[in-house]
C-alpha cells in the first residue's frame, strides 16, 4: 500500500506549564487518505484542538513543543521543517477552519481581500486573479451574491456566513487536506447542516482528507469513515464510524455514546435517568501511570491503575486502549 | 386542568426594543424579539422553548423574570401579574421566580466565595436569621452535590458543571415556584451535561419544580420536558406535548429543525436525503406581512404571503400556525 495521504506517528507534545510538565498528545498514531474523513471526538481539554496545531505547525512555542514522532504529507515529514517552508505547506497543502471564525478573520478587511491575499501568498497569481478566485470560492461555498459579498466586511455577516467563507479561505488553495476543528459548534444545527452538506460537496469534487474535530456523536456517525476517541491527551478507541458507534469497546466511548439524550421520533419516559460518567477529565499534569480514566471508569479492574492501555486491535479495523475490553476479546 | 395548577401563564407577550420615533411620529427600526408569545405552564412540570438563534428565547425568558422592560401582555405566576408589579412589590416578589443562566462563570461574581453567592438571594430578600441561612446554604450544597466545605472557594476554583450546580443551588435558595433556565447546559460536555440534567430531574421530582426550559439542543428538550413550544422569529409557531410533537410534528419549520439533527443512529450520507433549510431568518425589524416562515418554507404557497397563520387548536391539543396543516381543527 502507498503511504496514507497524512501519517501522524507517535506524536508526543508537552507544554511547560506552571504545575510541572503537561503531557498535551501522548503518542498519537493517526492517518487520512484521500477523500476520507476522519472524526476525532472526546471532551474539552483531551488534545483534540492540539492534534490539529501540531499538523499545522501552530503550536506555541514555548511553553509547548513537539517532542517526538512525525507527521508526514505524502511521505515528507514536517516535523522539524524550518519555518518558512512549514508556512508554504500551511494554507496551500492543509488548510484549517476554526471554531470561531471571527477570531481567524480580520475584522478590517473585506472577506473578498482575505480570501484573494491567502491565494496569492500561496500561488503568487496577479492580484485580479486573487480576487477573481475569491469571488468563485464565496460561490463555490453558496454563499449568495457572491460578487456583492466579496465587499463585506466579517461583522456584516452572520455566524454561518463567516464559518462559509473560512472555509471558502480555507479551500481556496484548493489544499490535499482540511482540518475542521468544531467549525460548526458555535452555529444553529439548522445551519450546522448547511454547513456538513457543504464540507461533503466540496470534497466530493476535490477529493480533500478532511479531519473533523467535534464533540457530536452525531455529527460522526453522518460524516466521518473513520473515527479517533481522544482522552487525556491520548486516543483511546479508533475506527470505522459505523462499528466504533454500534459495537464501542472502550468505557469512555460507551459512557460518551450513552450518556447523551439522543433524540428519536418515538421517544421514551421523560426525564429517563441518562447514564452519567462521574467527575472531570483530569488535569495533564498529574496523570497517574496506569488508565488516565481510572477515575471515572465503571469497570476499572487492578491493573488499570498500574498499567496504561495501549491501542489494541479488538476487532476487524478497530483499536481500543482498555484493559477490560481486552479481557472480553481474551475469553 | 384546574387553574390552580397552573404555575405560569404567559398571555400575548411582546417584547419589542428600539423603535425611535420619526418625525411623523411612527416607529422605524423596531426589533419584534417577542411578538404575541402565550402559554401555559402546570405546576411541577417542565415547559421547553426551542427554536433557533435570535427567534426570541432569551427575551422571553427575561421578559417572565421582568429583567427586560413588557411592551404588551401579561405574565402570571400562579395568581400574581408579575407583569403588574413594580418596586418593592416587585422586589418582594422576586423571591418566588429565578433564573440559571448558560455561562454560570459570567453570571456569579468572581470576587465572592461559593457560600456567599447562594446565601445571597437570601440575604437581599431578608429570608431567616443569619445563622438559619447559613444552614441552609450548607443544605442547599448537599441538594445540588456539591461538599459544604466548599463554601469557602472562589467560582474560578469550580468545574464548568460544579459552576452550574452552584448556579442551581442559588435559583433553589429562595424555594421558587418556577425555575427560568436559559440553555443550562448548552455549554456543558456530553459527560457533565448529563450529570446536570439528571440532578435537575431530580430535584424537580423531590421538590416539586417548575421549569421554563429553553434550549436549542432538540435532544436535551425531548428528554427533560413534558410541554414543548418552537419558536420562529418571536412568535409561537408550535406548541404540543412532547409525546405528540416529537412523533408527529406539523409545522414545516419543526420538520426541518428536526431533520437538521445529525443522529447516532444515523449512516454516513443518510443526510443528503433530507430537506435543507436555506439560509438564515429574516430580520426581527421589516417582517414580513403573511407567514414568518415563508422565506424559507419549502411547502410555501401563494396564501402563506398574504396573511399570517394563527396559532390553532388541533382536536388532540396539539397546536400549530401554518395554513397547511389545519387538517383536524377543533371548532
Ligand atoms: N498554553 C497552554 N499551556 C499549557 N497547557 C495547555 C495550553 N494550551 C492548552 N493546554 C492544555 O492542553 C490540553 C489539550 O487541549 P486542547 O487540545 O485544546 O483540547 P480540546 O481541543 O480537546 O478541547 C488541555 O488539557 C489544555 O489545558
Ligand atoms: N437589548 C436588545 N436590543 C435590541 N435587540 C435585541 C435585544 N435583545 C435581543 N434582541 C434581539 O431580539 C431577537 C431575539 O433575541 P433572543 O431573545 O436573544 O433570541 P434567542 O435567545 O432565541 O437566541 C434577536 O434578533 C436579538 O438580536
Ligand atoms: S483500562 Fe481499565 S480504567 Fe481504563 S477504561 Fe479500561 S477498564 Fe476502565
Ligand atoms: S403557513 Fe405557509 S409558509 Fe408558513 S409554514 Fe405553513 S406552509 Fe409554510
Ligand atoms: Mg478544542
Ligand atoms: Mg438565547
Amino acid at each position: 500500500m502507498s503511504d496514507p495521504l497524512l501519517a501522524v506517528s507517535d506524536l508526543v507534545v508537552d507544554f511547560q506549564t506552571r504545575a510541572g510538565n503537561a503531557r498535551v498528545l501522548d503518542h498519537i498514531t493517526l492517518s487520512v487518505n484521500e477523500g476520507e474523513i476522519l472524526g476525532i471526538v472526546g471532551e474539552s481539554g483531551c488534545g483534540k484542538s492540539m492534534t490539529a496545531l501540531s499538523i499545522m505547525g501552530l503550536i506555541p512555542d514555548p511553553p509547548g513543543k513537539i517532542t517526538s514522532g512525525s507527521i508526514k504529507l505524502s511521505g515528507q515529514e514536517l516535523v522539524g521543517m524550518g519555518v518558512d517552508d512549514l508556512c508554504k505547506i500551511r494554507g496551500k497543502d492543509i488548510g484549517m477552519i476554526f471554531q470561531e471564525p471571527m477570531t481567524s478573520l480580520n475584522p478590517v478587511f473585506t472577506v473578498g481581500e482575505q480570501i484573494a491575499e491567502s491565494v496569492r501568498l500561496h500561488e503568487g497569481v496577479s492580484a485580479k486573479a486573487a480576487q477573481a478566485r475569491a469571488v468563485d470560492m464565496l460561490e463555490a461555498v453558496e454563499i449568495p451574491e457572491a460578487a456583492a459579498r466579496a465587499n463585506a466586511y466579517p461583522y456584516q455577516l452572520s455566524g454561518g456566513m463567516r464559518q462559509r467563507v473560512m472555509i471558502a479561505m480555507a479551500l481556496a488553495c484548493r489544499p490535499r487536506v482540511l482540518i475542521a476543528d468544531e467549525p460548526t459548534t458555535a452555529l444553529d444545527t439548522t445551519v450546522q447542516a448547511q454547513i456538513f452538506d457543504l464540507l461533503q460537496n466540496l470534497q466530493d469534487e476535490m477529493g480533500t482528507a478532511i479531519i473533523m474535530i467535534t464533540h457530536d456523536m452525531g455529527a460522526i456517525a453522518e460524516l466521518a469513515d473513520n473515527v479517533a476517541v481522544m482522552y487525556a491527551g491520548s486516543i483511546v478507541e479508533m475506527g470505522k464510524v459505523d462499528n466504533v458507534l454500534s459495537h464501542p469497546d472502550h468505557t469512555y466511548t460507551k459512557g460518551l455514546i450513552a450518556c447523551v439524550p439522543h433524540l428519536s421520533s418515538s421517544p421514551g419516559p421523560v426525564r429517563e435517568r441518562l447514564m452519567e460518567i462521574e467527575g472531570v477529565v483530569p488535569a495533564l499534569t498529574d496523570l497517574g501511570k496506569g488508565c488516565a480514566f481510572a477515575p471515572r471508569c465503571n469497570a476499572v479492574l487492578p491493573r488499570c491503575s498500574s498499567d496504561k492501555p495501549v491501542l489494541l486491535a479488538t476487532q476487524e479495523n478497530h483499536l481500543a486502549a482498555c484493559w477490560a475490553a481486552e479481557a472480553e476479546m481474551a475469553e | 386542568m384546574s387553574d390552580q395548577n397552573i404555575a405560569l401563564t404567559v398571555k400575548n407577550l411582546k417584547v419589542h426594543f428600539g423603535g425611535k420615533k420619526n418625525i411623523f411620529g411612527r416607529k422605524s427600526n423596531t426589533v419584534h424579539a417577542v411578538d404575541g408569545v402565550s402559554f401555559e405552564v402546570p405546576a411541577g412540570t417542565t415547559f421547553g422553548i426551542v427554536g433557533e438563534s435570535g427567534s426570541g428565547k432569551s427575551t422571553t425568558a427575561l421578559a417572565i423574570m421582568r429583567l427586560v422592560h413588557i411592551t404588551h401582555g401579561e405574565v402570571t405566576l400562579r395568581d400574581t401579574a408579575l407583569s403588574a408589579l413594580e418596586g418593592e412589590t416587585l422586589r418582594d416578589a422576586r423571591s418566588r421566580f429565578q433564573i440559571v443562566f448558560q455561562d454560570p462563570y459570567s453570571s456569579l461574581n468572581p470576587r465572592k466565595r461559593a457560600g456567599a453567592l447562594v446565601r445571597e438571594p437570601l440575604d437581599l430578600m431578608n429570608i431567616g436569621t443569619p445563622q438559619e441561612r447559613e444552614a441552609k446554604v450548607a443544605e442547599l450544597f448537599r441538594q445540588v452535590g456539591l461538599r459544604p466545605e466548599q463554601r469557602v472557594l472562589f467560582p474560578h476554583q469550580f468545574s464548568g458543571g460544579q459552576r452550574q450546580r452552584l448556579g442551581l443551588a442559588r435559583a433553589l435558595s429562595t424555594r421558587p415556584e418556577l425555575i427560568v433556565c436559559d440553555e443550562p447546559v448548552s455549554a456543558l460536555d456530553v459527560a457533565i451535561q448529563a450529570q446536570i440534567l439528571n440532578l435537575m430531574g431530580d430535584l424537580q421530582k423531590k421538590l416539586g419544580l417548575t421549569y421554563l426550559f429553553i434550549s436549542h439542543d432538540l435532544g436535551v428538550v425531548q428528554h427533560i420536558c413534558d410541554t414543548v413550544a418552537v419558536m420562529y422569529l418571536g412568535q409561537i409557531v408550535e406548541l404540543a406535548d412532547r409525546v405528540s410533537l416529537f412523533t408527529n410534528p406539523r409545522h414545516p419549520y419543526t420538520r426541518a429543525l428536526l431533520g437538521a439533527v445529525p443522529s447516532v443512529y444515523g449512516k454516513k450520507r443518510d443526510r443528503r436525503n433530507r430537506v435543507r433549510l436555506q439560509g438564515d431568518p429574516p430580520s426581527p425589524i421589516n417582517l414580513p406581512k403573511g407567514c414568518r416562515f415563508a422565506s424559507r418554507c419549502p411547502v410555501a404557497e401563494q396564501q402563506c404571503k398574504e396573511a399570517p397563520p394563527m396559532l390553532e387548536t388541533h382536536s388532540d391539543g396539539h397546536k400549530v400556525a401554518c395554513f397547511l396543516s389545519g387538517h383536524e381543527l377543533s371548532q
